[in-house]
C-alpha cells in the first residue's frame, strides 16, 4: 500500500497539516473524509436509481398491454425482483446514509465520523453488492426472481442467480451495520459542547433512532438468507416442509427484518422533511419533542407488527386480531407528526423554493400512502387487497412519494452547502411538478386495480385491466424521464455553473450546518463550535 | 437513449391498442376499469366492502381536514402576502388532543373489523368440504364429503397460447378460464382447505372475499357460501414462478340439484376411466396417451419441442442422463421429482398409466426415437417403483 510520501509532507509539520486533501482517485478510493464518503454514497445510490428505474420502466413496457409483447415470465420476474432489491437496498438505503455521512458531522459539529476508515470500508462494499446484483442476470438461469422478499420455496429453486443476491444481501446488511454503529457512536460521542441531545436537529434523532433499527434487524434479515443459502445447498431443511421445516418460518424471521425496515427508509426522510417546513416557514418545528417521542414510538411498534404482511398465510384468530391492532396503532405516532408540520406551517411566512415543495408534496402524497396503510392493517380488507396492486400502490405512495420524495427535498436543500452554488431554482420546481404528477398517474390508478382483483408479479392480465395498465405506463415513463432533470439540475451546480451559495442561503434555516462556508470546507469543526 | 425508445414504444402501442376490439366485463370476474371491491356474493365479502367504504370516507374526512388546514396555511400565510412568523412552537393541550382523538378513532374502526375477523376465521361446521392443491402451475381440487366426494380433478388454464402470444383475439374471459371448474352448491357453507405441492401459491376468488396462502406441507382452510349461482373468477395472488399469471380459478355455483348431478356424472366418468394399471399397453396408446400427458403436466417448462429452457428447465430432447438411459431413473423422476429444482413430484397427480404413457412418449418423440435402452415403459414398472 501506499505510504505516506515524503515529498508531501510540508517543511512546517503544523498540527493539521498531516490531513491534507489527498488528490486524484486516492481522495476517493482511501476517502475517510465524512464529505467525500457521503458524496460517494449519493452518487452509487443515483446511480441504483437509474438501474432500478430502468428494470421498473422495463416492467411497465410489458405490462402496456395484455399478452406476452417483449419479455418472458422468468425474465419479467427477474426484472420485478431486482427492481425491488435494487431500489431498496442499492437506492434508498444508501442514499439515507449518504445525507448521514455529509449532514450528522455538520449537524452536531463534529468534524468527522467517529470511524473514518470503517465509514470507507462500509462505502466500499456498495458497489461490490451492486456488481453482484446486476452480475447475476448473467449468470446461467438469471437473476433470482422470487421477488424481492424471496420467499422459501420458491427461492429454493432458482438457479445460481439466487446466491448472488444472498451474498450481495450479506455484505450490503455489513455495510449497513457499519454505518449504523458509525452514526450511532458519532451522535453520542462527539456533539459540540452544548448540544444536548434534545437540542439537536431531528435529522440526527431519526437517523440515531433508525440506526439502531438497523443493528437490530439486519442481522435477522442475514440468518433469513443464511437459512436459505444452506437449505440450497448444505442439506439443512428449515423451510422444507418434507423433511419437516416450515415455509412459513421463513415469513416471520423475513418480515421481522421487513417490517422495521420499512421505518429505516422511512424515518430518517421525517427528519429531512422536519428541517426542510420550518426553514420555509421561518418559524421552528412544532412540537420537537414530540417528534422526538413519536419517532422512538414508530420504531419500536415497528417490531410487534411484523405479521401483518402475512394476514393470507392463514393464522390463529387471536393472532390475526394483535397484528391488525397493533398495525393500526402505528398510525397514531404518524399522525402526530403530520399534524405537527402543518402546525409549523401554520401563522408561518412561507415561501415555496423547491425544497419546499417536495417537503409539502412528502406530506400530502406521504399521507395518501399513510391512509393506504391503516386501510390494509383491516385484516378482512386485506385479505382482499394482499398480494394486489393495491399493495403496490401502497408501498409506492410511501417509498417514493415518502422516502424518495424527502430524498429530493434534501438534495435541494443542502445542495448549496454541498455545492457552494445555488440550483437553478426554475429547473427545480419543473423537476418538482413533473415528478409529483408524473408519480401520481403511475401509482394512483394502481389502487383502482387492486381493489378489481389485479394480482401483483403478474407478465400479463385480463383485458379489463388494460386501461389503468396504460396509464401506469405513460406515468412511469413520464417519471423516469423527469429524474434526468434532476440530474441535470445536480450536474450544473457540481459544475459551478450558478450563483454563489451563501453560507446560509435559506433565510428561515436553523442548525449548526449554516455556520460553515458553502461549499463546506474539507474539515469543518475542527475546533467544536460552542452551542448557546 | 432506452428510455426514449420506450416512449416512443409506447406511443405507438398507444394507436394500436386504441384500434383493438372493445372488451366487455367479465361475467364473475373484473369489470371494465373496475374501480372498487366487486360487490360479491358472500356475506363476508360485503361485509369488506363495507368496511373498505368505512374506511374510506373516515379517512377522505381526516384527509381534507387535515389538508383544508395546510393548504389555507398555504395560501393565507406566505411570505409574498406579507404574512409575518408566529414564533409558537408547543402547546401540550393540542398535542395531547391529536394523539388522544386518533386514538379513539381507530379504536372505532378495529371494532366492526375484529367481527369480521372472527367470521372470516370460523370454518366449523361446513355442508361441504374440498382440498385445494396449488402445483406449479395449476390447481387440483379434491371433493372430501358430500355427493361428490373422491370426484377430484386438475384444473388448468383454457387460454390458447395463441390468444397470450397476441395472434388471436383475446377473449373475455382471458386468462380467467380453466379446462375443469370447481363446482360448488349455492346457499351452502364450502370449506376449502388450501395446500400445496411445491411453492407457496394463493387460492383468491374476490367475489367471495376469499384469499388464503397454499402452503407445502401444510392445511389451511377458508370458507365461503355463495348466495346467488354463477361462475366467479380469481387467480393466484402469491408468486410461484414462471407462470404464475396463468393459474386461474374459477368456481360454477349452481342449485343443490344441479351439484347432485354433476357429481353423479363426475363419478360415472371417473368409474370408466380408471385406467388398468396391470393391463399390458401397446407402445402405440402408450404414445397417443402420453403426448397428451405431456401437454398438460410438462410442456410448460420441458417445452413442445422438447428442448426445455436450460439450466433452470433442462431439455428431454437428447438426454442421456435419464431419458436414454434406463428407465428405473426415469420413472423414480417423475414419480419423486428433483428436490431443489423445478421438477416436482407426480406421485399424487398422475397415475401408473399416465406415467408409463409420458416416459414413453419423451423416450419416443422428437430425435430420442430409436436412441437409448426401454424404450417402453409399461405401467407395471412404475406400480414396482412407487
Amino acid at each position: 500500500m501506499s505510504s505516506v510520501t515524503a515529498d508531501h509532507v510540508p517543511a512546517s509539520h503544523g498540527h493539521d497539516d498531516h490531513h491534507e486533501m489527498p488528490r486524484g482517485w486516492r481522495r476517493w478510493l482511501f476517502a475517510t473524509n465524512h464529505k467525500d464518503i457521503g458524496t460517494m454514497y449519493l452518487i452509487f445510490s443515483f446511480l441504483m436509481l437509474l438501474e432500478g428505474g430502468t428494470l421498473a420502466l422495463l416492467l411497465r413496457t410489458e405490462l402496456f398491454e395484455p399478452g406476452l409483447q417483449f419479455f418472458q415470465p422468468e425474465l419479467f420476474n427477474q426484472f420485478t425482483t431486482m427492481h425491488g432489491l435494487i431500489m431498496i437496498f442499492g437506492a434508498i438505503m444508501p442514499a439515507f446514509v449518504g445525507f448521514a455521512n455529509w449532514m450528522i458531522p455538520l449537524q452536531i459539529g463534529a468534524s468527522d465520523m467517529a470511524f473514518a476508515r470503517m465509514n470507507n470500508f462500509s462505502f466500499w462494499l456498495l458497489p461490490v453488492g451492486a456488481i453482484l446484483f446486476t452480475g447475476s442476470f448473467f449468470v446461467p438461469g438469471g437473476a433470482t426472481a422470487s421477488g424481492w422478499t424471496m420467499y422459501a420455496p420458491l427461492s429454493l429453486q432458482m438457479g445460481p442467480g439466487m446466491d448472488f443476491a444472498i451474498f450481495a444481501v450479506h455484505i450490503l446488511g455489513a455495510s449497513s451495520i457499519m454505518g449504523a454503529i458509525n452514526i450511532i457512536v458519532t451522535i453520542l460521542n462527539m456533539r459540540a459542547p452544548g448540544m444536548t441531545l434534545m437540542k439537536m436537529p431531528l435529522f440526527c434523532w431519526t437517523w440515531l433512532i433508525t440506526a439502531y433499527l438497523l443493528i437490530a434487524v439486519m442481522p435477522v434479515l442475514a440468518a433469513a438468507v443464511t437459512m436459505l443459502l444452506t437449505d440450497r445447498h448444505f442439506g439443512t431443511s428449515f423451510f422444507n416442509a418434507a423433511a419437516g421445516g416450515d415455509p412459513v418460518l421463513y415469513q416471520h424471521v423475513f418480515w421481522f427484518f421487513g417490517h422495521p425496515e420499512v421505518y429505516i427508509m422511512i424515518l430518517p426522510a421525517f427528519g429531512i422533511v422536519s428541517a426542510i417546513v420550518p426553514a420555509f416557514a421561518r418559524k421552528p418545528l412544532f412540537g420537537y419533542a414530540s417528534m422526538v417521542y413519536a419517532t422512538a414510538a414508530i420504531a419500536i411498534l415497528s417490531f410487534l407488527v411484523w405479521a401483518h404482511h402475512m394476514f393470507a398465510t392463514g393464522m390463529p384468530v387471536t393472532g390475526q386480531l394483535y397484528f391488525m391492532y397493533a398495525t393500526m396503532l402505528i398510525s397514531i405516532p404518524t399522525g402526530v407528526k403530520i399534524f405537527n408540520w402543518v402546525a409549523t406551517m401554520w401563522r408561518g411566512s412561507l415561501t415555496f423554493e423547491t425544497p419546499m415543495l417536495f417537503a409539502i408534496g412528502f406530506i400530502f402524497v406521504f399521507t395518501l400512502g399513510g391512509f393506504t396503510g391503516l386501510i390494509v392493517a383491516v385484516a378482512p380488507i386485506d385479505i382482499a387487497v394482499h398480494d394486489t396492486y393495491y399493495v403496490v400502490a401502497h408501498f409506492h405512495y410511501v417509498l417514493v412519494a415518502g422516502s424518495l420524495f424527502a430524498l429530493f427535498g434534501g438534495a435541494y436543500y443542502w445542495l448549496p452547502k454541498w455545492t457552494g452554488r445555488m440550483y437553478d431554482e426554475r429547473l427545480g420546481k419543473w423537476h418538482f411538478w413533473s415528478t409529483m404528477i408524473s408519480f401520481n398517474v403511475t401509482f394512483f390508478p394502481m389502487h383502482f386495480l387492486g381493489l378489481a382483483g389485479m394480482p401483483r408479479r403478474y407478465v400479463d392480465y385480463a383485458a379489463q385491466f388494460t386501461d389503468f395498465h396504460q396509464i401506469a405506463t405513460i406515468g412511469a415513463f413520464w417519471f423516469g424521464l423527469s429524474q434526468i432533470l434532476f440530474m441535470y439540475v445536480v450536474l450544473k451546480a457540481y459544475a459551478g455553473r450558478g450563483e454563489p451559495a451563501a453560507a446560509k442561503p435559506w433565510e428561515g434555516a436553523e442548525g449548526l450546518e449554516w455556520t460553515v462556508a458553502s461549499p463546506a470546507p474539507f474539515h469543518t469543526f475542527v475546533t467544536p463550535p460552542v452551542v448557546k | 437513449m432506452k428510455k426514449l425508445r420506450g416512449v416512443l414504444g409506447t406511443g405507438a402501442m398507444l394507436m394500436a391498442g386504441a384500434a383493438s376490439a372493445q372488451v366487455t366485463d367479465m361475467p364473475g370476474g373484473p369489470r371494465v376499469n373496475q374501480l372498487n371491491l366487486p360487490p360479491g356474493v358472500t356475506e363476508i365479502a360485503n361485509d369488506i366492502m363495507w368496511l373498505h367504504w368505512m374506511m374510506l370516507i373516515i379517512c377522505t374526512v381526516i384527509f381534507i381536514g387535515v389538508f383544508g388546514v395546510m393548504f389555507y396555511s398555504i395560501v393565507m400565510h406566505r411570505k409574498s402576502r406579507g404574512a409575518k412568523a408566529s414564533k409558537f412552537h408547543e402547546h401540550v393541550g393540542v398535542e395531547v388532543a391529536w394523539t388522544v382523538i386518533p386514538f379513539l378513532i381507530v379504536i372505532a374502526m378495529a371494532l366492526p373489523a375484529t367481527r369480521t375477523v372472527v367470521a372470516m376465521k370460523d370454518t366449523s361446521s361446513a355442508d361441504l368440504t374440498i382440498k385445494a392443491t396449488g402445483y406449479q402451475w395449476k390447481w387440483g381440487y379434491e371433493y372430501l364429503d358430500g355427493a361428490a366426494k373422491d370426484v377430484k380433478f386438475l384444473s388448468t388454464l383454457s387460454t390458447p397460447r395463441t390468444q397470450i402470444m397476441g395472434t388471436e383475439p383475446r377473449s373475455n374471459t382471458y386468462l380467467m378460464e380453466v379446462d375443469n371448474e370447481l363446482v360448488v352448491p349455492v346457499d351452502r357453507k364450502v370449506r376449502i382447505i388450501v395446500t400445496s405441492a411445491d411453492v407457496i401459491h394463493a387460492w383468491m376468488v374476490p367475489d367471495f372475499g376469499v384469499k388464503q396462502d397454499a402452503i407445502p406441507g401444510f392445511l389451511r382452510d377458508t370458507w365461503f357460501r355463495a348466495t346467488k349461482t354463477g361462475t366467479y373468477r380469481g387467480q393466484c395472488a402469491e408468486l410461484c414462478g414462471k407462470d404464475h399469471a396463468f393459474m386461474p380459478i374459477v368456481v360454477r355455483v349452481v342449485s343443490q340439484e344441479e351439484f347432485d348431478a354433476w357429481a353423479n356424472e363426475q363419478k360415472q366418468a371417473l368409474a370408466s376411466a380408471a385406467d388398468d394399471p396391470t393391463k399390458e399397453w401397446t407402445k402405440e396408446d402408450l404414445m397417443a396417451r402420453g403426448e397428451k400427458v405431456f401437454a398438460a403436466n410438462c410442456v410448460a417448462c420441458h417445452q413442445a419441442n422438447g428442448k426445455g429452457m436450460p439450466p433452470t428447465f433442462p431439455p428431454l430432447d437428447g438426454d442421456e442422463k435419464y431419458v436414454l438411459a434406463p428407465k428405473q431413473g426415469q420413472i423414480d423422476t417423475v414419480l419423486n421429482g428433483h428436490p431443489g429444482t423445478a421438477m416436482a413430484a407426480f406421485r399424487d397427480q398422475l397415475n401408473d398409466v399416465e406415467i408409463a404413457a409420458v416416459i414413453t412418449y419423451t423416450r419416443n418423440a422428437w430425435s430420442n426415437a430409436g436412441k437409448g435402452p426401454d424404450p417402453v415403459v409399461q405401467p407395471a414398472d412404475v406400480t414396482a417403483q412407487r
